[in-house]
């Protein structure tokens, strides 16, 4: 049990681990944008492993005893073998394993390349693109024979996962990135946890993010909606007053879960549902289709039909950070 | 042993439901492939049900409801017709072949086109073939035996 | 104004000082002849009819009009007296002379003793009194009439003799003029007041009907004057007791009830869609309603049935089934079309001596009565052709002696084609669903079928019940039906409202949709989903709220709402998804 274990942990300083497995970084800038909650976190933590900011090697993980890193905040999809390792072996060292951030929890924006297979990636971008010169089609190669012996790649997965898909997850902060507010609540619990003793959240909380959906966060006026036409945010100048879904913008807010603050919204960019499907939602995509269907402003059949082939990149958009954890979790076929 | 499709039917309350119900009544030969789920009106199928369904193992479902304007609820099956497209779309860019997932009007009197629809979904289905689900779940074994350092 | 005392034919009256002689010669009830006096607008003494002798305050003796003399006291006047008889006299021999011989005239001049001017009758009919000047002018505010040139040649006109833009065409000058010199035309896109119950002219503010409830006139906004120019104004000065007030508006009264009876009828299918009939374009096709109207003693004729130029008809076409079991308008039967046609048949018969032809596809006799009713008419000397009457036409020459109109049809017994001539045809027009029905039936949640009748619950079993708990239908709003039909229906209904009501209360279902307001972020998505109605959106809170009276348990919201706030009780999610995996183990 992860309590007993923390508790003991009280005698030196609790340790702290943080991993970019497949991700942009993104997630790590928003640690150091905590501003002075990150020197906190570096006084209160004994910070073991920070590929990003700090030089540790692997080595000196696969060195320490099994949990003994107090909390992993684990950041990034499983995207090849060398991610599911280390996911592994933090798992194996950490009392505390947490997916921070959206591709961690539902595998984000990478996960979109669930889309396409490995090999159509591999030809497009080592052959097709307009942008490659590739005369002797050359591919990489995951093992290479040199003198001193073998020279290894971690092998690319066909599958982005999630981080909960291949080990076992405590907690999970969502967001791209979590916003450094949140961050900073998240770490001040976790300190009066450590500190003071107070009970931890039952397995599988999320955490520093709300039970509503971003349309509790948006300030904009929501009326009752019938959609005639989608159009992209590029299309139209929106009413900055009015809820962006009536305007016909594809918005993943009123499926997304909150904590974001409705950033995006309220600067007039449409929700992209980073924050996850909320809570008692199981596919954030095939919700948002059921939401959306329910105001299309048409009874008729082929309208129907027409109005739904202008929904722009309708997987991409509704599984734009949940793709792994979707009920289909891949393109098929 | 040949392939038994197996279809998951979300059937309607008042229309589709009593329609199959009649169906078995007047002791019309159904094919047994479908399993079907009473919803009040076809307005509650969420579109999740439908992933749900195809991802625990079902070859194709059916959405069955009244014809539009006999609706119990006035308008419930016209929120159906709307959201359907939708899934289908959705479930066809997932790979999945459209045709998996269907949406007809049974009315509560119509037993022989029950029957019918029943009939040619299952052997549409059955043409398809078994919609297999590839990398659903995590190969665990498959994933370590990548790892060197093991 | 102060009331003063004057001396009218000897006798002593009070009257307003200032206010003209006219009407207070009038009020005495002493006729003055006139033909250029009305109330409501400024006297112009222009007919000098109404000549009156009179001694003023000074006791100067004078012949003046009464219309524009103001009453002060002390006035003494003669209405009647030698001097004034004639003066009279010469002034309508001169107008006669200017004129053609008018009826108007002719009767004044009978009253008067002058069958003929002395230099002869003239030729025009205006009298120049610029009466329709002044109404233009003063009531309707409209300003496009007035006169021209002098002398001998002036005349009333428009501005610059054409056609004056700020006509509203109302109608009020040829309504007022006392020769009958103005004629109104109708002109392009531009309305003349008629009325479409009474097939004749109507005003602007009436009673719509006898029997109309409240029995109280209204006015059409848009034909009044007053809500075209604002102007005229002169039916709130003829009302003795201030009952008109241009400035109410309609109100929308909140009345909270616990059931309702739909009621709502039907509406006539409109017959000009249906080309081959001719309806608006040639003169006597009307509709079975119109007919009615034509029919009642309270109607546009008081019952006489006439053509549009009052003559009787020779000969009446009844053409059932027009628009119904007509896969091209509505395939199902009107109902009643058979046995009103057979009763028109019987009425014409009663009332005419015309020959009756009934043009049907099957005839319908299914009630009580009913077909004792059909073989009477049979017997009345009646045409009763099986055929459905296809076509109307004008009656060309050589067939216009025997009637004005031609109705084609296959007389299917015969098995002839047939040109009927007749002088009226009578189109039987499907009764059909308001073409509104479908927001009402939203309103209250009842559905509509394909025929666009609201649904009954079930057709034998909740014949007068609705999808919604409380809503009751009743008579043609259902499916077409006859009168016994809706009465009894009605009764149903009424007494289904009743034991609701007297119960005081209502059971509900256990099923319904409910929303965790902890979880609900008020995007609003599920309110317009809810045929019922039954999710409002609570503004204080900000979050969607459903009324579990209202709701039906569909399920509709729950699976539209985005954020999985809502829940259907009895079908929750986890449950189907526990099936869905049930099922597929």
């Amino acid at each position: 049990m992860p309590s007993s274990s923390m508790s003991e942990g009280m005698m030196a300083k609790p340790k702290l681990a943080l991993y970019w497995a497949a991700s942009c970084g993104g997630c790590e800038i928003a640690v150091l944008d905590t501003e002075l909650k990150v020197l906190e976190i570096a006084d209160f933590f004994d910070i073991i492993f920070w590929p990003c900011a700090l030089d540790f090697k692997y080595d000196d993980v696969r060195a320490m005893e099994d949990k003994s890193i107090t909390l992993t905040l684990f950041n990034g999809a499983i995207r090849n073998s060398e991610n599911y390792e280390i996911a592994k072996l933090l798992r194996q060292k950490s009392v505390v394993m947490c997916a921070f951030g959206s591709c961690a929890s539902d595998g984000g924006i990478p996960a979109l390349a669930n889309l396409k297979s490995k090999e159509e990636i591999l030809q497009y971008v080592y052959h097709d693109s307009p942008s490659t010169t590739n005369p002797e089609n050359v591919r990489p190669e995951t093992a290479h024979q040199v003198a001193e012996g073998t020279l290894r790649l971690p092998e690319m997965w066909n599958t982005v996962r999630s981080l909960g898909q291949v080990v076992d997850v405590d907690y999970i902060i969502p967001g791209c990135p979590p916003q450094p507010d949140q961050i900073s609540i998240v770490v001040d619990a976790v300190v009066d946890i450590l500190k003071n003793g107070k009970p931890l959240p039952p397995k599988g909380t999320v955490l520093g993010a709300d039970v509503r959906t971003c349309c509790d966060e948006c300030d904009r006026k929501k009326d009752v909606k019938k959609i005639k036409q989608f159009v992209r945010p590029h299309e139209v100048v929106a009413d900055p007053e009015v809820c962006l879904l009536e305007q016909g913008i594809l918005c993943m807010g009123p499926a997304t879960r909150a904590g974001c603050g409705g950033k995006c919204v309220n600067a007039g960019v449409p929700c992209r549902g980073c924050y996850g499907q909320p809570a008692n939602v199981k596919d954030q995509g095939a919700k948002m289709a059921s939401a959306i269907g329910g105001v299309l402003d048409t009874d008729d059949p082929k309208e129907i039909e027409e109005l739904v082939a202008t929904i722009p990149d309708m997987a991409g958009t509704f599984y734009r950070f949940s793709m792994s954890e979707s009920l289909l979790r891949r393109r098929q076929g | 042993m040949s392939f038994e499709p197996k279809l998951v039917g979300f059937l309607c309350n008042w229309c589709s439901y009593t329609g199959a119900d009649l169906a078995g009544t007047s002791r019309l030969k159904i094919p047994p492939n479908l399993r079907a789920i009473r919803v009040m009106c076809s307005g509650r199928v969420d579109p999740s049900f439908i992933l749900t369904a195809l991802s625990k193992g079902a070859d194709g479902v059916l959405v069955l409801g009244c014809h539009p304007g006999d609706c119990h609820y006035s308008e419930g099956n016209y929120n159906c017709q709307r959201r359907l497209p939708i899934t289908k779309s959705l479930v066809e860019q997932m790979g999945i072949d459209p045709r998996r997932v269907r949406l007809e009007w049974v009315s509560a009197s119509e037993a022989s086109l029950f029957q019918e629809v029943v009939s040619e979904f299952t052997e549409q289905i059955r043409s398809l073939g078994p919609l297999e689900l590839k990398e659903f779940d995590f190969d665990r074994a498959a994933a370590d035996a990548q790892l060197v350092h093991e | 104004m102060a009331t003063v005392k004057i001396r009218i034919d000897g006798q002593q009256v009070e009257a307003e000082e200032g206010s003209f002689l006219l009407p207070a010669i009038q009020e005495m009830g002493v006729e003055i002849p006139t033909l250029c006096y009305y109330k409501y607008a400024t006297p112009y003494a222009a007919c000098r009819m109404c000549v009156v002798e009179i001694w003023d305050k000074r006791k100067k003796n004078k012949v003046v009009t009464a219309c524009n003399y103001p009453i002060a006291e002390g006035l003494e006047v003669l209405t009647h007296s030698p001097r004034v008889v004639a003066a009279r006299r010469t002034n309508l021999e001169m107008l006669m002379s200017r004129c053609a011989p008018m009826p108007v005239l002719q009767e004044m001049g009978k009253k008067l003793g002058i069958e003929e001017p002395r230099w002869g009758w003239g030729t025009d009919t205006c009298i120049l009194c610029g009466l329709c000047v002044r109404v233009c002018d003063e009531i309707v505010g409209a300003r496009a009439l007035g006169f021209a040139s002098r002398g001998a040649d002036r005349y009333v006109t428009t501005a610059f003799d054409g056609e004056a833009d700020s006509c509203i065409l109302c109608g009020a000058c040829a309504s007022i003029c006392p020769t009958e010199h103005i004629q109104l035309e109708e002109a392009d896109g531009r309305k003349i007041i008629h009325d479409e119950v009474t097939l004749g002219p109507n005003s602007a503010i009436s009673v719509p009907f006898r029997q109309a409830v409240p029995n109280v006139p209204r006015i059409d906004p848009e034909y009044c004057i007053h809500f075209r120019t604002g102007g005229c104004t002169v039916c709130s000065q003829v009302c003795p007791k201030d009952c008109i007030h241009y400035d109410e508006q309609e109100k929308t009264e909140e009345i909270e009830v616990g059931t309702i009876v739909l009621a709502t009828g039907f509406q006539d299918l409109d017959p000009e869609i249906l080309k081959p009939y001719g309806y608006g374009k040639i003169p006597n096709v009307i509709t079975a309603m119109e007919f009615e109207r034509m029919n009642n003693a309270a109607g546009s004729t008081g019952g006489k049935i006439q053509l549009q130029n009052g003559a009787e008809p020779r000969s009446i076409a009844i053409l059932h089934c027009i628009g119904s079991r007509d896969e091209r308008h509505h395939p199902y039967c009107s109902r009643v079309c058979c046995m009103y046609g057979l009763k028109f048949a019987h009425l014409v018969k009663e009332k005419t001596e015309a020959e009756v032809y009934q043009l049907y596809i099957d005839l319908r006799a299914f009630g009580k009565g009913y077909e004792e009713f059909y073989q009477r008419i049979l017997s009345e000397g009646v045409n009763v052709i099986r055929g459905k009457g296809t076509e109307v036409v004008r009656a060309g020459r050589g067939r216009a002696e025997e009637g004005d109109l031609l109705v084609r049809c296959e007389d299917t017994l015969a098995g002839v084609f047939r040109e009927i001539p007749v002088d009226m045809v009578i189109l039987c027009t499907a009764l059909e669903a308001h073409s509104d029905a479908k927001e009402t039936g939203r309103k209250f949640g009842v559905s509509i079928g394909a025929d666009g009748w609201f649904i009954e619950r079930h057709p034998k079993l909740g014949p007068v019940s609705t999808a919604t708990d409380g809503v009751f239908l009743a008579g043609v709003c259902q499916g077409p039906k006859d009168i016994p039909d809706t009465v009894a229906q009605g009764g149903a209904a009424a007494a289904e409202a009743m034991s609701l009501m007297i119960r005081g209360e209502v059971e509900m279902d256990a099923a319904c949709a409910v929303i965790d307001e902890e979880k609900c972020c008020g995007c609003r998505l599920c309110n317009d989903l809810c045929a019922y109605s039954a999710i409002t959106f609570d503004e204080e809170k900000e979050v969607s709220v459903v009324n579990e009276a209202l709701c039906k348990a569909c399920g509709t919201c729950v699976a539209g709402c985005p954020s999985g706030s809502i829940k259907g009780l009895h079908f929750t999610d986890p449950q189907i998804y526990a099936e869905i995996e049930g099922i597929l183990s």
